[in-house]
């Protein structure tokens, strides 16, 4: 059983704070960060659109794959760093929603940010990939406001709907 | 021929299937020898252009200048994903128009990415920006674009001219660009980012700067002066070159692998097949799709079909079919074709269909591309800025006189 937080790019400090209050002292907290294929994959089909250049060692893709690599491990040791308490780091690669949802089988908690327009309570606060992730969560959810969240001001008034009848 | 430069079997270089193809052409007397030394012969300053350009690029590199690009972005950003986004459109159209798309995709794209994972901010909406704009911002200077290149040569347009006619359609579709990819990309740009460490502005490699800005000069001056702004180009990547080795940051060796040779003559024997396919048939049957004239609608017209044509082959082969189609037309209609050739690649992953299909089947690695989401972006940005940029044509046109 572990606490596990999936670590984004932006929104990722808010879910570590989030793991280290809720997780049980003992509890094991995983720190989870998937890298998309689709920006490496971007630049591979920038350049198999050059028509004729040839040499696939100057693909673009290719160093992106190994940048993304990079990147991927200096944002989880500074996730560990932030939560301070012994973790496990896991790093998977594929389509980011559903690579979370299989890590997160079995475990105690997933604590998730949002991710989309945080400038008003409702829907669009959350990005697509992770209101896939929500929707299909094989476990508890913890869902965070990456700052304070907006007012409830901000959620529009109830639309004139036809009258009330009653019976 | 083409599907073998697409598919590329063996890892050959596509010249290995393209050259003997054009020497078929010749030995069937699909074409002439004096039709293929007269093509050829046209595209000899184009390659010679062509491989210039692509030398300065790379000595650009060796110099540091897409260093400082990665320097100057995070320094404009200033922490946030949509300030950097800004700076990547800038960046990026500017290295693009000037250094070619070459350059923006092979040169510029990792130090994007690179420089979005420093900020801690997503990569994706700077990523797709930069492989975006190596198409829509590649219609401005004939050096842009190897589809302008060729396409110059045959449009008897100056090289300020060109700049000056293009300059508007250029901008144009760059803001439509711009404004699509605000809202597509909204919340990877609302995921916001970690402020660098005040490092401050970086550097500017001032020779290499200083180097560029004389070349572009010197294309202004060649042209005027009626000789090749290839010239201007190939002094350029002398002076850089000279420089470069001696200080020894580069090597002959290195700078001869710059000009990809085996691309170069790609080219000409393209040029050569495409000629041969051209004068057999294949004019007679398009030129009754290709609207003669410049008014409006007949420029919307020959930049719809130069962008289908581009999506369903590529667009090398496209700007070579259609240019002895459109040239008689006038520039105009040579400047709509190129819109098409260069905007439409972006409404598909890698630029056509062929390439598409072909590559995705030849390599697995690929699978995890959501073809779905890229397609929605071409189909949210080409239409927009294609439309926007011939009408931009057409203005630049009526004002400055085609």
């Amino acid at each position: 059983m572990a606490v596990i937080a999936w670590i984004v790019e932006g929104t990722w400090p808010a879910c570590v704070d989030a793991a280290a209050a809720r997780a049980p002292a003992g509890a094991e907290i995983v720190l989870l960060h998937v890298t998309g294929g689709d920006v490496p994959g971007a630049a591979r089909g920038a350049y198999a659109g050059l028509f004729g250049r040839g040499r696939p060692e100057r693909d673009p893709g290719s160093r992106l794959q190994e940048l993304a690599a990079a990147s991927a491990r200096e944002l989880l040791r500074a996730a560990a760093e932030r939560l301070g308490r012994p973790s496990t780091l896991l790093e998977r690669s594929g389509r980011l929603e559903r690579e979370v949802v299989a890590a997160a089988e079995g475990a105690e908690l997933l604590v998730v940010a949002r991710d989309g327009d945080r400038s008003r309570l409702g829907p669009r606060s959350l990005s697509p990939a992770t209101r896939f992730v929500v929707d299909h969560a094989p476990c508890p959810v913890l869902l965070v406001w990456p700052e304070p969240a907006p007012g409830i001001a901000t959620i529009p008034p109830v639309p004139p709907g036809p009258p009330h009848r009653p019976g | 021929m083409l599907l073998c430069a697409l598919v590329r079997p063996w890892g050959w270089p596509e010249a290995v299937v393209a050259v003997p193809a054009a020497l078929v052409a010749l030995g069937t007397r699909a074409i002439s020898l004096d039709q293929a030394r007269a093509a050829a012969e046209r595209l000899g300053p184009v390659i010679g252009f062509l491989a210039a350009v692509l030398v300065l690029a790379q000595l650009c590199d060796d110099e540091g200048l897409f260093r400082a690009c990665g320097g100057w972005m995070a320094a404009a950003a200033a922490g946030r994903p949509r300030r950097l986004l800004l700076a990547v459109f800038v960046l990026a159209s500017v290295i693009t128009a000037v250094l070619s798309l070459d350059a923006a995709v092979v040169l510029l794209t990792p130090v994007v990415f690179a420089t979005a994972a420093r900020l801690g901010a997503r990569a994706r909406p700077h990523v797709y920006a930069c492989t975006h704009l190596a198409n829509t911002a590649s219609v401005l200077l004939p050096v842009s674009n190897l589809t302008n290149l060729l396409a110059f040569a045959a449009s008897g347009l100056s090289f300020t001219r060109f700049a000056a006619l293009m300059a508007l359609p250029w901008l144009v579709a760059i803001g439509a660009e711009y404004a699509v990819f605000r809202q597509f990309f909204a919340s990877d740009l609302n995921a916001g980012a970690q402020a660098p460490a005040a490092a401050g502005a970086p550097e500017a490699p001032a020779f290499v700067l200083t180097v560029v800005a004389c070349t572009l000069a010197g294309f202004a001056l060649t042209s005027a002066a009626g000789v090749n702004p290839a010239w201007a180009a190939a002094g350029g990547a002398a002076v850089l070159a000279a420089r470069g080795l001696g200080r020894r940051r580069t090597t002959m060796k290195a700078i001869a692998g710059a000009a990809n040779v085996p691309f170069l003559f790609f080219v000409l024997a393209l040029g050569i097949v495409v000629r041969a396919v051209v004068d057999n048939g294949l004019a007679s049957a398009l030129a009754h799709l290709v609207p003669g004239g410049v008014t409006l609608p007949s420029l919307l017209a020959t930049a719809a079909l130069a962008a289908v044509l581009a999506n369903v082959i590529n667009n090398l082969p496209a700007v070579l079919v259609l240019l002895p189609l459109a040239a008689p037309a006038g520039p105009g209609a040579v400047l709509a074709v190129l819109l098409g050739v260069n905007i439409g690649p972006n409404l598909t992953y890698a630029g056509s269909l062929a390439t598409l299909l072909w590559r995705r089947i030849a390599r697995t690695h690929d699978t995890d591309v959501d073809l779905g989401e890229f397609t929605r972006l071409g189909l949210l940005t080409v239409p927009a800025a294609l439309i926007l940029a011939v009408l931009a044509l057409w203005a630049s046109l009526h004002v400055i006189g085609g």
